[in-house]
Order: structure tokens, then C-alpha cells, then sequence
């Protein structure tokens, strides 16, 4: 396995390896979903909520291990739990970070003794926290083209009332959208969409897919359906790139990841700083 | 899917909005009681009275989002229902987060579609009405700035195309005045007059202060000490109607400009003794 200038050749021996295949698979898929509900995350300033579903995921996770089934079913139903208890507290209740906090700080002790209950190797617990993109079966390629497909389809029937709501709650309310209903549908999809997230990133570095790429792409435009496009291609991007690097360079997956998205969020304000300071320049020389 | 307005009878008697003997407020709370007013179609109303004494009550009241205690209220004949795409509402400031990086045309135009399920990037009828809007209220150059950098007169702009897409034949504001400088303020005035004189909105304008208004109306709402007053601004700012009204003696002072000052009604409202 050595890097050579020919891409394509790279490509062709990374693609040789199964998990390679399955890591690649799945990390689009994820990186499709997390661009897109990473959107209304960012939008709605909720990224706190997405990082405790992500943690009450974990204790969910942590719980599957120990009862032996599927991480992912646990980390589903830990999310999905926390999403709809949220979403009951009603409006608002997204800013409740004291409240939230004290569920994520329960949830994480009890991820720890559900670890520590397990007697089987801690690489399940590591794997958990910071991911573990390489090691994704076909068959959990298969459930995430399902959630990808829930989602999409989800968000395209949601878009409008849900944009409106998240930018102009009160007029939106009085414009008859059922607000109870959309906010429970946003939760489950951030839900959904941090369970399986979580299987790149980890609980831990949610963040990078989650929220990293949407807070860039609202920089590069002011449309949503443009932003969200740049979004997922941020994702993707991220994705890809990080996978590449990995394949050839000893350190984890999710860290290159973690690099590319901020190295670009970066990138993308110093481009704004810049733009802004040319603008004010320019309107000062400018004769009035 | 829109019920068109011209169609609904109005009895001549009851008005475009009409109150009979209403209550409002909260089940254990009466905020205000024994209201009785009608608007017709084409005025300009304001609203006023102490912080708290429920002016936005009554809006809600007219939006459907809260029923009331007793008595009736009508809009369009009917009791009002939430979702009415014939009136145009602007929330008492609703704030916009310096971070929000969306254009402010997408706002207005989900004034008018952001009620419909679905994804349609393809249709662009909503958008054509949404620059019709934002003309109407002299804002096409804000089309495309982005909503978190708008400085709050020319959100307030945007708000009100917002609410003006559906093209309503009400318009509920609530304190759209409020942190404007005096010309935007004076521009604000003008650009709701102009609405209400030449499209025969009927304009409900929740404010803290009368006297910019008073060129302006044609009624005044005055909510305070859990009663509403509502008639010509010359009949209902008077010492006598007020007084009597409330039952405690107010004084209403007026300088040789026309400028009245509201003296002897509490501060702290709703209770009634």
C-alpha cells in the first residue's frame, strides 16, 4: 500500500479491500444525511441537542454491547427516546441547554457502567466514542441506505413548513403550521441522522459531520437549497478525502475528517474577513 | 385552498372584525372584559395602553392561536380560525440571530408557500410575488442581503412584505415602530397608510405612543385596567370617556400641536378591582 501520483491507481488498490468498499459506501450515505440535517442544526442553533442525542445514544450503544445486539439498534433507540422527550417539552425547549445538559451528563455516566459491565475488549467503548467507519459490515451499509432514503424523502416533504418555523416561529405558528408535529419530526431526524453519524465520527466528534460542514456551507450561501447543497458536498468531501488519507497514513479515520471540515470552516471566514475588509476598503475610497 | 375573501358576507352591522361582550385572558386570568368594537373594511386602528394590559391578547384572539373566555369575535363573519391566509401578522419583534445567513427574499416568499408540504425548487410563482412584495414596501434592494445583517427598520420592511405576499385584507402589527428612529417611523406610517387608503386593508397597529399615529386613524383601541375603549380618537381620548370608562380619573392632556398625553392610568394592569 504506498501513495502514488496516479489516482486512479490509488483508487483501484484502495477498492480492492472490502471494508474499504463498505467504508466508502456507507461514509457517502452518511455524509448525504449529515449535510442535509446538519442544515436545519445550524439554522436553528440546535447543535447542543444534536451532540446529546449523540451522547443518550451512547448509553444506548454502550447497552447493546452489553446485551449483545447491534450498537446501532441501541443507538437508535437512545436518540429517537431523547428526540421525542425533547420534542414534548414543546417550543423552546431546544434552548433548554441546562435541562439537556443534565440528561447528556446522566447519560454518558451510564454508558460508562454499561463499558465497564461489558467484560469484552474496550475497543467496542473507543469505537463508540470516536467511530469506526473502517469496520462497517454490508449489511449496515444496507440499513444506512434505508435511513438516507427515510431522510431525504422525510426532509423534501418537511422542507418549506420547516424552513418557515426555524426562521419565523410566531408567523408561522399563526399561518396554521402544526409546530408540535414538525418540531417532533426535526428531532427524529437529527435522531436518526446521529446514530448513524455516530458510526464515522464517533459520539464525540458528532460535530464534524453534523455541524462543521452546514455552518461553512451558510457562509458560501444565502439560499438554503444552495447551502445545503454545499453542505453535503462538504460532507462528502470531508468523507472521501479523510478515507483517502487514511488508507495510507497509520492515524484514525475520524481525525483527518475533523481536520479537513475545520481546516475549511477556517478557509471559508478568512475568506469573509477578507471579502468584508475589501468591501470596506473599497467604500472608502470610493468618493461619496 | 384560499377562501376568497370578497366572497364572505359581512353583515353591515357586525363590521369586518366584531367583538360582543369579550372577555380574554387566561382561564384562571381575565385579562380584559365586556369589550364590544367593530372595524370595517379600509381602517386604520390603533391599539394602545399600558405594557401588559393584553393588546397582544387581542391579536391572538383574531389569529386563532387563543380562544376566548366569553362573548364573540368575528373576522370575515366567521370565528377566527389560525391559518387564515387573509390576514397579514407582524409579531412584536421577533428576533433575528446576527448569525442567520438566509436572504431575505426566501423569508417573504415563505410568507406565502411556507405553509405547503413538499419540496418545489422548481416552481417560482412564490418568488415573482415575493419581489412584489418586497417592492411594495420599497425594499427590493434588500432582496438578496442577508436577514442576520438587516439593521432592525429594514427588518421590520421585510417583516411587513412578509406578511403583505399573501396579499391580506388584514394586517395585525404589533409595534412595528418600536426601536425605529423618527423617519423610519414616519416612513413605517406612511407605508401602512398607503395600504390601507389605496388596497382597503383593514390595519390593527399595536404602539406605545399615539401622537405619530394621530394624523392617521380612524379608530383607537385603548386596552387598560382590564377594559377596552374603542372609537374616534377625538370621542375616546377625552378626560369624560376615559373616566368614566375606568372609573378612576384620568386626564388626558393636549398641546397646541394636537398631542395628547394619557395621565392617571396605572401602570400595572389587567386586575380589576
Amino acid at each position: 500500500m504506498t501513495l502514488s501520483i496516479n489516482l486512479l491507481s490509488d483508487l483501484q488498490e484502495i477498492f480492492r479491500y472490502q471494508f474499504m468498499v463498505n467504508a466508502f459506501e456507507a461514509g457517502t450515505l452518511i455524509a448525504i444525511i449529515a449535510g442535509v440535517t446538519g442544515y436545519f442544526v445550524v439554522l436553528r442553533r440546535s447543535a447542543f441537542t444534536a451532540h446529546a442525542f449523540s451522547e443518550i445514544g451512547f448509553a444506548g450503544a454502550a447497552g447493546a454491547v452489553l446485551l449483545n445486539i447491534a450498537p446501532i439498534a441501541g443507538l437508535l433507540l437512545g436518540s429517537c427516546a431523547g428526540g421525542l422527550a425533547i420534542a414534548a417539552l414543546g417550543r423552546r425547549a431546544t434552548n433548554r441547554d441546562t435541562q439537556i445538559g443534565i440528561v447528556l451528563a446522566f447519560s454518558l455516566g451510564l454508558g460508562l457502567l454499561f463499558i465497564s459491565l461489558y467484560t469484552g475488549y474496550a475497543t467496542e467503548a473507543y469505537s463508540i466514542l470516536f467511530g469506526e467507519i473502517l469496520g462497517v459490515s454490508q449489511g449496515q451499509v444496507l440499513l444506512t441506505v434505508g435511513a438516507c432514503a427515510f431522510i431525504l424523502a422525510a426532509v423534501g416533504v418537511v422542507y418549506r413548513p420547516l424552513l418557515f418555523a426555524s426562521l419565523d416561529e410566531d408567523v408561522a405558528e399563526a399561518k396554521g403550521i402544526p409546530m408540535l408535529f414538525l418540531g417532533t419530526i426535526f428531532m427524529l431526524l437529527v435522531a436518526v441522522s446521529v446514530s448513524f453519524a455516530v458510526q464515522v465520527t464517533g459520539v464525540l466528534l458528532i460535530f464534524s459531520l453534523m455541524v462543521t460542514p452546514a455552518a461553512t456551507a451558510q457562509y458560501l450561501s444565502r439560499r438554503p437549497q444552495t447551502a445545503m447543497i454545499y453542505s453535503v458536498a462538504i460532507a462528502l468531501g470531508a468523507t472521501w478525502a479523510g478515507l483517502f488519507i487514511a488508507f495510507y497514513f497509520p492515524y484514525p479515520v475520524s481525525f483527518f475528517m475533523t481536520a479537513i471540515v475545520f481546516l475549511l470552516y477556517l478557509l471559508v471566514r478568512a475568506m469573509r474577513v477578507v471579502a468584508s475588509s475589501r468591501r470596506q476598503l473599497a467604500r472608502q475610497i470610493e468618493p461619496t | 385552498m384560499i377562501i376568497a375573501p370578497k366572497t364572505v358576507a359581512v353583515g353591515v352591522q357586525s363590521g369586518l372584525i366584531a367583538a360582543e361582550n369579550l372577555a380574554a385572558g387566561y382561564p384562571n386570568k381575565t385579562v380584559w372584559q365586556d369589550a364590544n368594537f367593530s372595524f370595517g373594511r379600509g381602517e386604520f386602528v390603533a391599539v394602545i395602553g399600558p405594557n401588559g394590559a393584553g393588546k397582544t391578547t387581542l391579536f391572538r384572539l383574531l389569529l386563532g392561536l387563543q380562544q376566548p373566555i366569553s362573548g364573540s369575535i368575528k373576522i370575515f363573519g366567521v370565528p377566527p380560525k389560525r391559518g387564515n391566509p387573509q390576514i397579514g401578522y407582524v409579531p412584536q419583534r421577533h428576533i433575528v440571530d446576527s448569525e442567520t445567513n438566509v436572504e431575505a427574499v426566501e423569508l417573504v416568499r415563505l410568507g406565502l408557500s411556507g405553509k405547503r408540504w413538499g419540496f418545489n425548487p422548481l416552481v417560482h410563482n412564490d418568488r415573482k410575488a415575493a419581489y412584489e412584495a418586497l417592492e411594495a414596501v420599497s425594499a427590493t434592494e434588500l432582496a438578496h442581503r442577508s436577514l442576520g445583517a438587516l439593521s432592525g427598520g429594514e427588518l421590520q420592511r421585510i417583516f411587513l412584505a412578509e406578511a403583505l405576499v399573501s396579499k391580506p385584507d388584514v394586517l395585525l402589527l404589533d409595534e412595528p415602530l418600536s426601536n425605529l428612529d423618527l423617519r423610519r417611523e414616519t416612513d413605517m406610517l406612511h407605508l401602512v397608510d398607503d395600504f390601507v387608503r389605496k388596497r382597503n386593508v383593514t390595519a390593527l397597529l399595536i404602539a406605545h405612543n399615539i401622537n405619530p399615529l394621530l394624523p392617521h386613524l380612524d379608530k383607537v383601541v385603548y386596552v387598560a385596567n382590564g377594559r377596552v375603549a374603542t372609537g374616534k380618537p377625538s370621542e375616546v381620548l377625552t378626560s369624560e370617556s376615559l373616566t368614566k370608562l375606568y372609573g378612576v380619573q384620568v386626564e388626558v392632556l393636549r398641546d397646541p400641536h394636537g398631542n395628547v398625553a394619557i395621565i392617571g392610568m396605572e401602570e400595572h394592569h389587567g386586575e380589576m378591582q
